[in-house]
């Protein structure tokens, strides 16, 4: 989230799009219906579904699953048309006025530099025209003909109300009546707020969709203000946590990255990544890079980690490709990965296409599982009937499975989607035999360590010198993790303004990244968590919640990274001079000295009004970038593609390029899509409320609360198939088949698009064949093996089957 | 003597079981039914070992009661049919109630009153079972919509305290009229009773025929 | 749920005052309707609170489950599509016990102090005293409670009265993510809801209210609904609730008169006995059967 939940509160307009709040999130929800009892605020719903959201909003919106960007994109144009910008921030605040190099090109659906073979892009071209300074060339008055503005213009002029309607089968009058309404938060005084899920990230344009409600908040000057923003509502109690401490296989901690195999020399590496500004006076806050990195090097490596040595940096993987779970499973699938660890994770009920992680598991050597719960992927070779059709003779997979506590069995911080680092406690003991991860994987690293020191192999210095200071080795305790994540000095370190000056001595804990080093004299191990345990002690165990301006903003309660920040971006709260352009939503201003205010400032704190530098500071421009440069595989503009799978067969805007030309298939799949001849209905997969993945099916009441597994169609289609509530059906698709209780409701209504009649059909994934909850299939089997061009998020929700009575 | 030969017989040894089964399943219905009803009985329960026992016996008695009352009422259907003379002698009830029977009409081994109160009973007790059924929330409720359970509860309720009230006449009836409670417990009665109440059967029975 | 209590309004099966000293201020559960997203965490929580738990079901085609209340299942969500002139709506009730200030499950129980209404408005039954008759049932105009199976008594919401007895909300109201459910005194929810109205007035509710049924005398539980017009649509909610005019004749009126003449009847047979004397044989049929004797 660039804002926090509470913060939801403050909107004057709220959209759920590309989400459920009410059913996957509805313990944050309650901000949804405060902003609605003491804000007047609007609250929308756009959506496939009359979702329980819906039940509700103000408005509810249908469209057809995946053409999110299509319709953000008509939002876009009509904002242009009709002069509903907040122009002065536009120009101030985003890269509007940049020019972009000559030779940047879209063009039938295709941007300049793609590289059919590759399935990739040159580019080059998408850049802004530099001067002879070094510096991005701007034009204030925006009228260049190849400025962002001008480029955004014409690239979703083709974006009409009427072919937003064509391509989502959303009615105009409701279309214009959403624009309408979003329109209204133009005004300085107004703020709209997206609340998006897994609705958009799980698409193969899933990046782009969060991209492109991004650049209306920038165009409509929300970004950076109270009740404004784009917030990702994350599912997993501690999903953000997982981001932040850089789980994703390209990642390292704090959102630094993992050098790729052309990257051996480790300057280049950080050249790379210290953007250094692209206009004047900008703060480009990555040039710090160094910083952060050498100090989580001497986290992991101690003393071994020197500058002569590069701070260990050639012991860090060099990329080939991305290893993401899609990546994973077909290696496995074509023999080449042979032992696996899953930890916290059921692949065989999260990832796509069952059918083919079955056959990845089989040829596996080993399998180790870490899970509270005996999980579907830990009992894959197990024969379930119908639910679970193996032959365990035939599979030959040693499976390790190893106990884990849950979340209410240990102690630790839960980051939540407002990246509020909440510490918590142990409730209850585990039960039997189950460890903390933490001790179970220290157990592995240990035996892995003597193996390595009584036998050797090959390169074995990172296993042998990796720092393990643990009080207790076999079992690091959450509060020395914790207080490994924040930092320390690692020597006295000196105030650089003041040199003689002390302001840690060594050994302390430190209280704010800025605090960092890049000569080796600070450990930290992962920076935008610097300030969560200092000296002053365990920060994210505050619990004090006084909000003294009102807006939501709780410095004292827990620790929100990063520096304790709750909106970020606030600068842009203020105009250019400094004051709020809402006096009501007071966030922070310039009180003539220095920057101050509610929340803590997203901006060097001394640098006064008028200067030149952005409210982005992160951004080498400084400024929100409605052009995306090349940040994105498919395009700097995002545009619309259709889903892998699309019942229209075409792209009504390109019908050359139907869908993302960026986005990573693997040979075996392509075969493996289905298309609307045989299997004619659009299909979303989502979660319920009652149940939480695929965790509760083994908890008694959710089962209660929901015992079976269902599929939701529309009235329409199921009198055109015959079927009625109740009834048993089969749905399937090119990779296989679930049955499952149909529940006939008015809530799917059929959509016209490009002169189709599309129907969707609604599949909760949260049933399978292990648990106390009636046994189901795994609702994966239907699903794609395809995913994002950026993150591979796999395209869960956009696929097509087919439906029949049972 | 009891069962003095000389003594006209009036009810067989088997009616007389079926009466008193009858009666007494009768009187455990009103004792566990009452305290259902209004909580100035409840401590009736005790009787039977507390609330929950008395609500679990109280239809069972039922079916029971309304089985022998069913054979009796069988058993005696015929003797039970209203003639005009029966209603002519409804008419002197008044008189009866002062105790002077002279003008009273003649009547059979039944008197006029004795056949209503047959037929009352009849319909009380089918009023009965049919509402009791309805309201017997264990086993048969559920089957009925909300409405016609209410609808049985009070007429449960009403033909309840019709048919004890109706009972409470007989029985005060067997009292007043002396030497009738013998008929019911010995089975004979004298042959004076006989001609006094029931003049007409006293000449059938002593002219031979039954 | 059973507490020792000097609070106490009304006693089934009883006559006389009870123990009723300390008066409360009256509470209610607030249930706004239009609030509600139907996550079912007000069932989760009920569970919970009073540790029950219904068996693990089947699905029927909807998203409602378990289907209907059970002994066991204290309250449930009742889900609805209906078409409005603003189109589709989708109206979910959390339908449990209302908490009538005149509770026809009270005045149809025979069995003292099963059911017992304390001055806070609450309705609880005493399970223990419960005799299993099932007459609430027949007497509560909004089908709520049931007979277990198990142990043959009749359970229902108790709107936590173990809790509230001690300062705390109900369960379900606690759990409630979007303040749909609120606890508090009956006049400041009723306050609440008002501005709730108002609020779903001013965008386009035209006939938002309050149900707050007076056939009952109001409610302990009650709701805010777009539609106040027209309850039915909300799952069959009742338009104008009362204790059935059976039900009334049943245990109210009739019970004294019935009383009162089956007591006169056999008062008036005594004193015909005593006034009149026993009706016996005539001496001269004596005389004439004289060898009876």
């Amino acid at each position: 989230m660039t804002n926090h939940w509470v913060d939801i509160k403050n909107a004057d307009v709220i959209i759920v799009m590309g989400g459920n709040a009410a059913e996957a999130h509805p313990c944050g929800f309650k901000w949804v219906t405060e902003a609605k009892a003491h804000n007047s605020a609007t609250f929308i719903v756009i959506d496939p579904r009359f979702t329980r959201s819906a039940a509700v909003a103000d408005l509810y919106c249908p469209l057809r699953t995946g053409t999110d960007i299509a319709f953000l994109g008509g939002v876009i144009n009509y904002l242009l048309a009709h002069n509903k910008i907040q122009l002065e921030y536009v120009k101030a605040y985003t890269n509007a006025s940049f020019i972009v190099k000559d030779g940047y090109k879209f063009d039938s659906g295709l941007f300049s530099g793609y590289d059919d073979a590759k399935r990739s892009y040159d580019k080059s071209t998408w850049a802004y025209e530099l001067g002879p300074d070094g510096y991005a060339k701007v034009d204030e008055t925006m009228q260049h003909p190849r400025c962002v503005l001008q480029l955004l213009k014409k690239h979703y002029s083709r974006y009409t109300p009427e072919a937003v309607s064509n391509i989502c089968g959303t009615p105009k009058d409701i279309f214009l009546k959403v624009c309408g309404h979003i329109a209204t938060t133009s005004a300085p005084n107004r703020t709209l707020t997206f609340m998006y899920a897994l609705g958009w990230t799980q698409h193969t344009v899933g990046s782009q969709m969060i991209r492109t409600a991004a650049m209306v908040q920038l165009l409509l000057g929300n970004v950076g203000m109270a009740g404004g923003g784009v917030n990702a509502l994350r599912g997993h109690s501690n999903i953000q946590g997982l981001t932040d401490l850089g789980l994703l296989s390209n990642l390292l901690p704090g959102y630094m990255s993992l050098p790729s195999e052309t990257e051996t020399d480790y300057k280049k590496y950080i050249a790379a990544r210290a953007f250094k500004p692209l206009r004047p006076g900008q703060m480009s806050f990555w040039q710090n890079y160094e910083k952060f990195h050498v100090s989580l090097m001497k986290s992991w490596f101690g003393d071994a980690a020197t500058k002569e040595n590069n701070w260990c940096f050639d012991w860090l993987p060099k990329l080939d490709k991305v290893y993401d779970v899609l990546q994973a499973f077909e290696l496995m699938h074509q023999g080449k990965l042979n032992g696996y660890f899953c930890q916290g994770f059921n692949p065989l009920a999260s990832i796509p296409n069952k059918a083919k992680l079955i056959d990845g598991l089989s040829k596996l050597k080993y399998l180790v599982i870490i899970d509270p719960l005996a999980t579907e992927t830990s009992c894959f070779w197990e024969d379930h009937g119908e639910y679970n059709n193996v032959d365990p003779s035939k599979i030959q997979t040693e499976v390790f499975r190893l106990p884990s506590t849950c979340f209410a069995e240990e102690n630790g911080s839960l980051t939540n989607s407002g990246r509020w680092m909440q510490w918590h406690y142990q409730g209850a003991p585990p039960p039997g035999d189950a460890k903390p991860d933490a001790q179970i994987m220290a157990g592995i690293f240990l035996k892995l360590r003597d193996l390595y020191r009584k036998e050797g192999g090959a390169f074995p210095d990172p296993i042998l010198n990796i720092t393990w200071g643990y009080r207790i080795p076999h079992a690091p305790s959450p509060e020395e993790l914790a207080m490994e994540y924040n930092g320390k000095a690692l020597a006295d370190l000196a105030d650089p303004t003041d040199k003689p000056k002390i302001i840690k001595k060594k050994g302390q804990q430190l209280d704010t990244f800025l605090q960092l080093r890049d000569d080796g004299s600070t450990s930290c191990g992962c920076w935008i968590f610097a300030g969560a345990w200092t000296e002053k002690g365990n920060m994210m165990a505050r619990r004090d919640n006084s909000d003294p301006s009102g807006l939501g903003i709780t410095l004292k309660w827990a620790f929100t990274w990063p520096a304790n920040r709750h909106i970020l971006y606030n600068r842009a709260s203020c105009d250019p001079s400094g004051k709020p352009w809402d006096p009501n939503r007071k966030v922070i201003y310039w009180d003539g000295s220095k920057w101050t205010g509610a929340d803590v400032p997203d901006f060097k704190p001394d640098i006064a009004p008028g200067n030149q530098m952005g409210p982005f500071i992160m951004q080498p421009e400084g400024v929100g970038r409605l052009f995306a440069l090349d940040k994105m595989a498919e395009g700097p503009f995002p545009e619309h593609y259709e889903p892998f799978e699309t019942p229209i067969d075409t792209n009504p805007l390109h019908p050359a390029v139907i869908n993302n030309p960026a986005a990573r298939v693997f040979k075996d799949d392509r075969g493996d899509f289905g298309t609307s001849k045989d299997f004619p209905y659009a299909a979303t997969s989502y979660r319920v409320a009652e149940h939480f993945h695929f965790w509760t099916k083994h908890t008694r009441i959710s089962s209660i609360l929901q015992p079976q597994q269902f599929v939701e169609i529309g009235e329409e289609l199921a009198k055109e198939k015959g079927i009625k509530a109740g009834d048993m059906v089969k749905v399937w698709s090119k990779r296989g088949f679930i049955k499952a209780v149909a529940v006939v409701t008015k809530r799917f209504k059929p959509l016209q698009v490009n002169g189709k009649t599309v129907h969707h059909v609604g599949i909760p994934i949260h049933w399978g064949f292990k648990g106390i909850a009636k046994n189901g299939y795994l609702a994966n089997t239907l699903t794609p093996f395809v995913g994002d061009a950026n993150t591979q998020t796999p395209e869960f929700k956009s696929f097509l089957v087919n439906i029949e009575k049972a | 003597m009891k069962n003095d030969p000389k003594k006209l017989l009036r009810y067989t040894p088997s009616e007389r079981a079926n009466h008193w089964l009858t009666a007494i399943t009768f009187i455990l219905l009103a004792l566990t039914g009452l305290p259902l009803f209004h909580p100035f009985f409840y401590p009736l329960t005790l009787l039977f070992g507390g609330g929950i026992w008395t609500r679990i016996i109280h239809p069972f008695f039922g079916i029971l009661m309304v089985i022998s009352f069913g054979i009796m009422s069988f058993h005696f259907r015929q003797l039970n049919t209203m003639t005009p003379a029966d209603w002519q002698w409804m008419r002197h009830l008044r008189e009866l109630a002062n105790g002077d029977e002279r003008n009273m009409p003649e009547s059979g081994k039944f008197n006029g009153g004795q056949k209503l109160l047959f037929r009352l009973l009849v319909l009380f007790m089918a009023l009965l079972l049919l509402s009791g059924i309805v309201i017997w929330r264990a086993y048969f409720s559920f089957l009925f919509p909300v409405w016609v359970v209410r609808l049985s509860a009070v007429v449960h309720a009403a033909a309840a305290t019709v048919i004890i009230g109706l009972i409470m006449f007989h029985i005060y009836m067997a009292i007043w009229m002396r030497e009738s409670m013998d008929a019911m417990l010995y089975g004979r009665v004298r042959r004076a009773w006989a001609k006094q109440h029931h003049s007409a059967w006293f000449r059938q029975v002593i002219s031979g025929g039954k | 749920m059973a507490l020792q209590s000097l609070d106490i309004t009304r006693r089934s099966g009883t006559t006389t005052p009870s123990p009723a000293q300390r008066k409360t201020m009256e509470v209610a559960k607030l249930i706004d309707v239009s609030k509600c997203i139907g996550c079912k965490a007000c069932q989760a929580a009920c569970m919970e609170w009073n540790d029950t738990r219904d068996k693990i079901g089947t699905n029927h085609g909807v998203l409602d489950n378990p289907m209907d209340l059970t002994e066991n299942s204290w309250t449930v969500m009742r889900y609805s599509e209906v078409e409005t002139s603003r189109g589709l709506e989708w109206l979910i009730r959390k339908d449990g016990c209302m908490h009538c200030a005149k509770p026809g499950c009270l005045k149809a129980c025979p069995a003292p102090g099963a059911i017992v209404q304390y001055s806070n408005g609450i309705v609880d039954f005493q399970e223990e005293n419960c005799i299993g008759c099932g007459y609430c049932i027949t007497g509560c105009p909004f089908n709520i409670p049931r007979l277990s199976k198990k142990d043959s008594k009749v359970y229902k919401c108790t709107l936590c009265s173990d809790r509230v007895a001690v300062g705390l909300e109900p369960a379900c109201a606690k759990t409630c993510p979007t303040g749909a459910i609120v606890f508090g005194t009956k006049e400041d929810m009723m306050h609440h809801a008002q501005g709730r109205v108002a609020d779903l007035k001013s965008r386009g509710f035209t006939s938002a209210g309050i149900y707050d049924p007076k056939g009952v005398d109001g409610t302990h539980v009650f709701y805010v609904l777009q539609h106040a017009d027209t309850p039915g649509i909300y799952s069959g909610l009742p338009k104008a609730p009362s204790i059935s005019g059976m039900v009334s004749i049943w245990k109210g009126v009739f019970k004294p008169v019935a009383s009162f003449a089956l007591a006169l009847g056999a008062f008036g047979a005594f004193f015909h006995y005593v006034i009149k004397g026993p009706n016996e044989v005539s001496k001269e049929n004596e005389k004439e059967f004289e060898d009876e004797k």
